[in-house]
């Protein structure tokens, strides 16, 4: 996996995690998800506000093949959502790692950023798809 | 994989291109390549896309005269053969006696024989139907010695006349032998992309040079299953299995217009095929729900399997292909209303995700259609 930064966490759904640091992360999908979602031409997200437990759906990523749902990869409160995907949702192809971040979640438990996953186990977890 | 797929001979092709390969129909097919679906179905309506469709079944239907041939066939499916000009080719499907289908077809009048292809999934099923429905005189012929190339888009005529300048005489829908740089191929105009195109039935043991010699020419791509589906959807065209099935009949899903006057109430062999007198009641009084274009108000693509409802929320239909139209640039969708609901410009709303997605009934196709007529 040429382009797997290291420094954020993943988990096996395919989402990355940003530690922002300050009880917040980042959240997006990996280059492997969007290699294998193709096109992407939707993404349905929840509202800032909302509630995320571990392991729910949060919401879905539509490529031109087909719909995928969107696993959130911590608890805690939705604090912003990327609006700019509603109008880019190609972004999410041609950018994963930046512009095309999904939500930042203010943590309701810090300490499920010690069960994720780093660069070299999920590098590792995609070898074996 | 536990189970044993066929390939086509392009299957080394296909791997060298980049192509993504899946299950489909028994055979591992591509699904796109390395260019991915949504730029191969641009390419396609841009330039010129070459589709391996060897999946699909080809069959030589013989008899002691070509009415014989064409009686039988008229008596599985409700399309007019007996008029069939040699060198044409018709759309039709077999019918069962509840007037649902069984699958759809291409027929083609090839002067001494009928050729016609049907769907890789029903190919078995199509077979024993006509083997078990004709006469012993009617003697049909497998062609799975021979592969099936799809040339599609606006710049497949002008390249394939490099190879061969007689197609450029060609119109849509006629049928004939044609050799390509000496390989003895049978070429239809037509496809099912919406597209000016053709197929092309080639032996295997000349293929991978056809295809090689189309795809040397800059504005030919392979194009894979992904694409192929797109490219129908955004041309209204059914998908079997899918938008049709043994439920539907021909007049809930809008082809009357593939059962000529012949064969209509009336006409001079009018009924005489499974289910006839079902589907012509329902030309006559209309069929219960119809198929019909669906537009999505948003962004989001409504597929296969929902629900659709009116604001009450009492369900009037179902969705039976949907997704993303590359060239339309939005979602788009076909399925089936209850007919008092199937009027252009009715909103109606698809169910996903708990959510009711606004959508406004269409005309089909969705993109014209640009046959060379």
């Amino acid at each position: 996996m040429s382009t797997l930064p290291q420094g954020l966490h993943y988990v096996a759904s395919h989402e990355w995690i940003r530690d922002e640091g300050d009880g917040t992360v980042t959240i997006g999908v990996t280059d492997f998800a969007q290699e294998q979602l193709g096109d992407v031409v939707f993404v349905e997200l929840p509202e800032v506000g909302a509630e995320l437990a571990s392991e729910d759906e949060f919401g879905v990523i539509e490529s031109v093949k087909a719909a995928s749902d969107l696993f959130a990869p911590v608890s805690g409160e939705v604090i912003e959502v990327n609006d700019q995907l509603d109008d880019d949702p190609e972004l999410v192809n041609s950018d994963p790692y930046g512009d095309a971040w999904l939500l930042k979640v203010r943590l309701s438990n810090v300490a499920e950023l010690e069960g994720l996953l780093d660069a070299d186990a999920y590098s590792a977890l995609c070898d074996g798809e | 994989m536990s189970e044993t797929l066929l390939t086509t001979p392009f299957y080394s092709m296909h791997l060298e291109a980049g192509a993504k390969m899946v299950p489909f129909a028994g055979f591992d097919m591509p699904v796109q390549y390395a260019m991915g679906v949504k730029q191969e179905h641009l390419h396609c309506r841009a330039a010129a896309g070459l589709f391996d469709v060897s999946h699909m079944g080809q069959v030589r239907i013989t008899g002691p005269s070509m009415e014989a041939v064409a009686l039988a066939l008229e008596s599985l499916i409700p399309a007019d053969y007996f008029n069939l000009a040699a060198g044409r080719q018709r759309y039709g499907f077999f019918t069962n006696d509840n007037g649902g289908i069984l699958d759809d077809l291409m027929v083609t009048n090839a002067g001494d024989h009928f050729f016609v292809v049907v769907n890789a999934a029903c190919k078995a099923q199509d077979i024993s139907h006509m083997q078990s429905h004709f006469g012993d005189d009617i003697q049909l012929d497998v062609l799975d010695d021979r592969a099936l190339l799809a040339l599609q888009g606006p710049k497949a005529a002008e390249v394939l006349a490099r190879l061969a300048p007689e197609v450029m005489d060609m119109r849509f829908m006629d049928a004939r032998p044609v050799a390509i740089l000496g390989h003895p191929c049978f070429i239809g105009r037509a496809g099912y992309t919406g597209e000016d195109g053709f197929e092309i039935s080639v032996a295997n043991d000349r293929a991978e040079a056809l295809a090689a010699a189309l795809l040397a020419f800059d504005e030919v791509e392979w194009i894979g299953l992904g694409a192929r589906d797109s490219l129908r959807l955004e041309a209204g065209l059914c998908l079997y299995g899918h938008d049709l099935n043994t439920e539907t009949t021909p007049v809930s899903a809008n082809l009357v217009w593939g059962m000529q006057k012949s064969r209509r109430a009336g006409g001079q062999r009018a009924a005489g095929f499974p289910g006839a007198d079902i589907i012509l009641s329902e030309i006559a009084h209309g069929p219960a729900q119809r198929r019909v274009g669906l537009l999505p108000e948003g962004k989001a693509p409504v597929r296969e399997g929902v629900a659709l409802v009116l604001a009450d929320g009492s369900v009037i239909g179902t969705v039976t292909s949907g997704g993303f139209g590359p060239s339309l640039g939005a979602p788009l969708a076909m399925g089936y209303v209850d007919s008092v609901h199937a009027a252009v410009d009715t909103q109606v709303f698809a169910l996903v995700r708990g959510k009711q997605l606004p959508c406004r009934v269409c005309k089909m196709p969705f993109v014209e259609q640009t046959y060379h007529r």
